[in-house]
């Protein structure tokens, strides 16, 4: 299972990468296995405000849905374009084709608080996988 | 004082294989089972297309033998084994005195006096139980052979072709729904032209030490065909395809046949009483006041096992089963509708347009209603 160093993450399978106070959102790769085949995703709205902790889309796959939780407070920018017409990005390559939306950082050039480091998420799926 | 443990599930002879492939496990009624390979997507299009390989070995095996066997399974079942032929094999349910369904199964005739019932995992024990009850003073036992039978089916339409190159056995001579003794890559197995895909395809009952040496010639066999591991994810999404009951979603003690829409199960005309006839013997008199109908999604969100679904914005059903289905590119479920309004979805006329939708987390998304199955083989596979 992959867990990029230079990523955020939630304990609720997000990633978020930061650069110049925006942040892109995608789930983790841990996330994307226990889908399993991702068919449809829905993602906030561009011009949308979303909230830490609270929901904002939705992953569909083959066998269930999830939530997605927003990582941070901010207003929604962009959502990647390509997602709608092939959801299985997520799958195949959740941290770079497959990210979901991009987010305007309330908290400008600082870290938004509550985010785990790339080592404290490896650790909370270790203790999932238990 | 701690909690008790959780008993560890059950793993079959085929447990290593599935390691060793990589395959995501999951808990399947006590059983640790493959619920995918890699993408159960792929599984799925591979069992249209070519074939793939699945590992049973959960299901449950009993073995009625006994002078009485026939006549004693008329009583205990709402078929008619005694009518089977031997090598036969019948899809048929045992059912409670009220008529609700214990569990559905597939009855083979091993000889005169011999018959093999598979029974799903979760059941297993509940069907022999019955049964032995039910048997009682009828000439006939019950064993449970489960733990002697490892169970591998390959389904799909280059099933026969690839299974003719392990095997002797003439495989055009085994009938749908028939069932054979044959030695398959050199070990002892019963062959049976049966599975729960839509597929053509095959189950092989094989002793548990032999199960792995089965599953890799099965395996080389198929290599050049596109034959591939499929789990139960894939298994799942297939049967409901084809329009296939799973109990504890479309079936359960609170549904009859009739309710499922699978009345024909229920043999009135044989001879002689069999527990809850009187019970279906009523209830075949009397419309059902429910329905299993398939419904195909008008959107790509997908309704899901306990969604309601909704009649001009009113709760007239409730969803069973869905998937997103790979093969109609629509989410497809099976669900239990008032008979009134099955009715009414169903007329062609314009007046019921847009009116059926399934509340999808709080989001009434519009969806048709359409006769089952929603996935039929071209003919010739």
């Amino acid at each position: 299972m992959s867990v990029p160093e230079e990523l955020y993450y939630t304990a609720e399978h997000e990633w978020m990468a930061i650069s110049d106070a925006s942040g892109r959102v995608g789930i983790t790769d841990y996330a994307q296995r226990a889908l399993g085949d991702v068919v449809y995703v829905t993602a906030p709205a561009q011009g949308s405000r979303v909230t830490a902790g609270e929901p904002c889309g939705e992953v569909e796959s083959t066998k269930s849905v999830s939530d997605i939780y927003s990582p941070a407070d901010g207003e929604v920018t962009e959502v990647n374009p390509e997602i709608d017409e092939d959801p299985g990005l997520v799958n195949s390559d959740p941290y770079g084709a497959g990210w979901l939306f991009k987010i305007q950082l309330d908290s400008g050039d600082q870290l938004p608080p509550g985010l785990l480091s790339a080592a404290e998420y490896t650790a909370l799926t270790a203790d999932e996988e238990q | 004082m701690p909690d008790p443990q959780p008993p560890a599930p059950l793993r079959t002879p085929l447990a290593a294989v599935h390691r060793d492939l990589g395959a995501t496990m999951t808990d399947f009624a006590g059983w640790l089972m493959p619920l995918r390979y890699g993408s159960e997507t792929a599984e799925h299009r591979a069992v249209r297309s070519a074939a793939g390989l699945f590992d049973l070995s959960h299901m449950g095996e009993l073995l009625v033998a006994g002078d009485g066997a026939g006549s004693a399974l008329d009583y205990a079942l709402t078929g008619q084994p005694s009518a089977i032929a031997p090598g036969r094999a019948r899809y048929t349910m045992i059912c409670a005195p009220d008529g609700g369904v214990i569990d559905d199964l597939i009855v083979y005739r091993l000889a005169g006096s011999e018959f093999l019932i598979v029974a799903n995992a979760s059941n297993a024990r509940t069907v022999a139980e019955e049964l032995t009850e039910r048997l009682a003073g009828r000439g006939a036992t019950v064993s449970d052979r489960t733990a002697e039978y490892a169970l591998v089916a390959i389904q799909g339409p280059r099933a026969e072709g690839i299974l003719a190159k392990l095997t002797s056995a003439d495989l055009s001579q085994v009938r749908y729904y028939a069932s054979r003794p044959a030695k398959v890559a050199g070990r002892e197995a019963l062959l049976a032209r049966t599975g729960y895909t839509g597929e053509d395809g095959f189950e092989i009952f094989v002793g548990p030490q032999d199960a792995v040496a089965i599953w890799h010639s099965l395996t080389e066999a198929g290599d050049s065909g596109g034959l591939v591991p499929a789990g139960l994810a894939a298994r799942d999404s297939l049967r409901l395809e084809a329009g296939m009951p799973l109990y504890g979603n479309e079936l359960s003690r609170d549904v009859t046949p009739f309710d499922a829409g699978l009345g024909r199960v229920v043999k009135l005309d044989k001879p002689g009483d069999f527990v809850g006839r009187a019970a279906l013997a009523k209830l075949a008199m009397t419309e059902p006041a429910r329905e299993l109908v398939g419904l195909i999604g008008q959107t790509r969100r997908v309704p899901r096992h306990g969604y309601s679904v909704l009649w001009d914005g009113v709760q007239c059903g409730i969803v069973t089963s869905g998937v997103p289905s790979p093969t109609l590119g629509q989410p497809i479920a099976m669900a239990y509708v008032a008979a009134k309004i099955a009715a009414l979805a169903r007329a062609p006329s314009g007046d019921s347009q847009g009116r059926l939708a399934v509340d999808v987390r709080g989001t009434a998304e519009p969806a048709s209603l359409v006769t089952l199955p929603f996935y039929k083989r071209p003919a010739g596979h």
